[in-house]
């Protein structure tokens, strides 16, 4: 066969699979990665009294939430541990260690949370003390209304902070 | 790159495999006709990718199917566009591969030595026929349920050993449900692709083994070689293929219907355009001898096929001279088509087949309180009649998404049972359309009459 020919013949299989492969790859791509189109707009959840919450001690509350999970709305169960800093002041860290999402705990005799995964330590604030841990504690968006503490999302801490 | 390639093909082998498998010599006469194979499997391979993309947002059980598809298509990027390749890819491989069918048929390449390709091809169509048997269900929509319930009653109706397939498929007593959802889809995932790639694989090595068949005068000439000049021409084909498929995808929807409902009085089921032909045959034989169209006559059709090569015994003739040949595709393509054209002539206009639970705006999901909130976001019209609705009272007695009395009927899904017409005459004179109705008469003015009559017809079913 004259070279020519077969140069566009072969060209030709070549750039017509490439048209497929990309008109199947792209959306593929797009499916895989994107998050859903739908943005959920989180609602506060009231989770405690905080005049039931003693100051200098952090609390460890457990409440029920919706939260949309794919294609579904689940109500389940989540926590936070609340810190009382005022009358009508708190914070609310999230319950998952920042290096690698296990449940820390407080240990009242050393004043500091430890996470039993891989001996993180964090101060009352969530500042990072010891171990592996790359940044302080993760915060729910917190407020107080009429004596309650009431959570939003959580919101991720700085680095090393 | 030099060496990696020198590496792989001194350890595999796999560089001068692929060029051996490109340089086959194909007959002088090879060309466009026997491109069909090859979009077959182009078309299976598409089924495979969009298939698989599907399966990783998609939730294999009776209640959730439905749910997840729904998700698919409505939130995620390109979502819409995988499911309808897949469902459209469907339609199309089986016109594909019956074209493989009678182009090998036509010509009479299933003939001496060639009778186990034609047979595992055989075996191949009947795959692909129940690919769109068992994905029929997976929506879980209405029309995927009551389709089920009819193809599985027609097995169970099978003498002897329908009873032991309706079992096998999870719907014994033509129950569609739970199980036989899982099976459906343990056998569209799980049993036919691995079989098919087995298959397949298996066919192209007869393919091999025995070579494309030859037409008279073949046997002078010198060979081709497969690559790259036939598979230019495979590629182009492909190509075509492909647009259609593609072209299809984007412009033709799918509607997902209302969810599966085993209590729905008013649905008419039909099967898949392929499968409707086997449908309109079961009216011709009425009573007893149904069972000669459901079972008998597709099991001999499938015998015949299976038997053609050692029906037609003839050597070479070129495919000009295969007359009858030519004529028993005629045949089977009038019988086919006049089914299949009676069939889609007896369908009835099905409201529910048109609704699509995807293109349900967010408003028509509203309660009515919402609804006449001052920031709700509807069509001018329905907040108009969300207020009318509010201030005559009907929550009282009707539910509307969820909100409201039930002393009367809710009015979620009314669109599939009533129109217009009668939707105002009823809101008018209720005890003339409903007697035994204790709904108050409601002569609103036009506008709001008009409104309200919208807005009835825009509740979804629950």
């Amino acid at each position: 066969m004259e070279q020519g020919r077969r140069n566009f013949l072969v060209y030709t299989i070549q750039g017509l699979g490439a048209v497929i492969a990309g008109a199947l790859g792209i959306p593929a791509i797009g499916y895989l990665f994107s998050k859903p189109k739908t943005v959920q707009t989180g609602s506060w959840i009231e989770i405690a009294d905080l005049g039931q919450i003693p100051q200098g001690e952090p609390a460890e509350v457990i409440f029920t939430r919706r939260r949309v999970d794919g294609w579904k709305v689940v109500t389940e169960k989540a926590s936070a541990w609340v810190v009382k800093t005022g009358e009508q002041q708190a914070f609310a860290l999230a319950p998952a260690c920042t290096h690698l999402g296990c449940a820390y705990h407080w240990e009242s005799a050393k004043k500091e949370f430890v996470c039993p995964c891989h001996t993180s330590s964090f101060s009352i604030d969530g500042a990072v003390q010891a171990g592996p841990a790359p940044r302080a504690l993760d915060r729910y968006e917190t407020r107080i209304v009429a004596g309650k503490v009431q959570v939003g999302k959580v919101v991720q801490s700085g680095e090393g902070a | 790159m030099k060496p990696l390639v020198d590496w792989i093909e001194s350890r595999t082998g796999l560089i001068s495999g692929v060029g051996h498998f490109l340089s086959e010599e194909i007959p002088a006469s090879s060309g466009w006709q026997q491109v069909f194979g090859s979009v077959a499997m182009f078309a299976f391979l598409v089924q495979l990718l969009t298939g698989i993309l599907l399966a990783f947002n998609y939730a294999p059980t009776a209640g959730e199917a439905y749910d997840s598809l729904k998700y698919i298509i409505m939130e995620l990027t390109g979502g819409r566009l995988i499911r309808q390749l897949h469902h459209w890819g469907a339609s199309l491989m089986i016109v594909v591969v019956v074209l493989h069918m009678v182009q090998v048929f036509l010509w009479g390449a299933y003939k001496k030595p060639r009778e186990a390709t034609w047979i595992v091809g055989v075996f191949l169509l009947l795959l692909t026929l129940g690919y769109g048997l068992t994905g029929y269900l997976l929506p879980w929509d209405n029309r995927a349920y009551w389709g089920t319930v009819v193809a599985t009653q027609i097995a169970a109706s099978a003498p002897g050993a329908g009873k032991y397939v309706a079992q096998l498929l999870g719907a014994p007593d033509g129950v569609v449900g739970a199980v036989t959802f899982a099976r459906f889809y343990a056998i569209h995932v799980l049993i036919l692709p691995p079989a098919t790639l087995a298959l397949i694989l298996l066919h192209v090595m007869l393919v091999r083994r025995h070579g494309v068949a030859p037409a008279p005068g073949d046997e002078v000439k010198p060979k081709k070689a497969f690559y790259p000049e036939q598979v230019f021409k495979d590629t182009l084909a492909i190509f075509g293929y492909f647009i259609v498929l593609y072209l299809l995808a984007i412009m033709v929807r799918v509607p997902l219907e209302r969810m599966a409902d085993p209590t729905d009085t008013t649905y008419i089921p039909r099967p898949d355009w392929y499968f409707l032909f086997l449908f309109q045959l079961l009216k011709l034989f009425p009573g007893p001898l149904e069972i000669v169209g459901s079972v008998v006559l597709p099991t001999l059709a499938i015998l015949a096929l299976l038997a053609a090569p050692f029906i037609d015994r003839t050597g070479l003739v070129a495919v000009r001279r295969r007359v009858g040949a030519a004529l028993v595709v005629l045949f089977a393509a009038l019988g086919w088509g006049s089914l299949t054209f009676a069939a889609m002539a007896s369908t009835p206009k099905n409201a529910q087949s048109s609704y699509d639970a995807t293109l349900v705006e967010p408003w028509q999901r509203l309660s009515p309180k919402e609804l006449v909130k001052p920031d709700s976001v509807a069509p001018d019209h329905i907040k108009l009649a969300a207020r009318v609705y509010v201030k005559s009272g009907c929550g009282a007695c009707h539910q509307a998404n969820g909100e409201g009395g039930k002393l009367g009927p809710s009015l979620n899904g009314v669109m599939f049972k009533r129109d217009a017409a009668w939707l105002e005459g009823h809101f008018r004179e209720p005890k003339k359309f409903t007697p035994n109705s204790t709904m108050p008469a409601y002569n609103f003015a036009p506008p709001e009459m008009q409104a309200m009559v919208a807005y009835m017809l825009s509740l979804p079913p629950l």
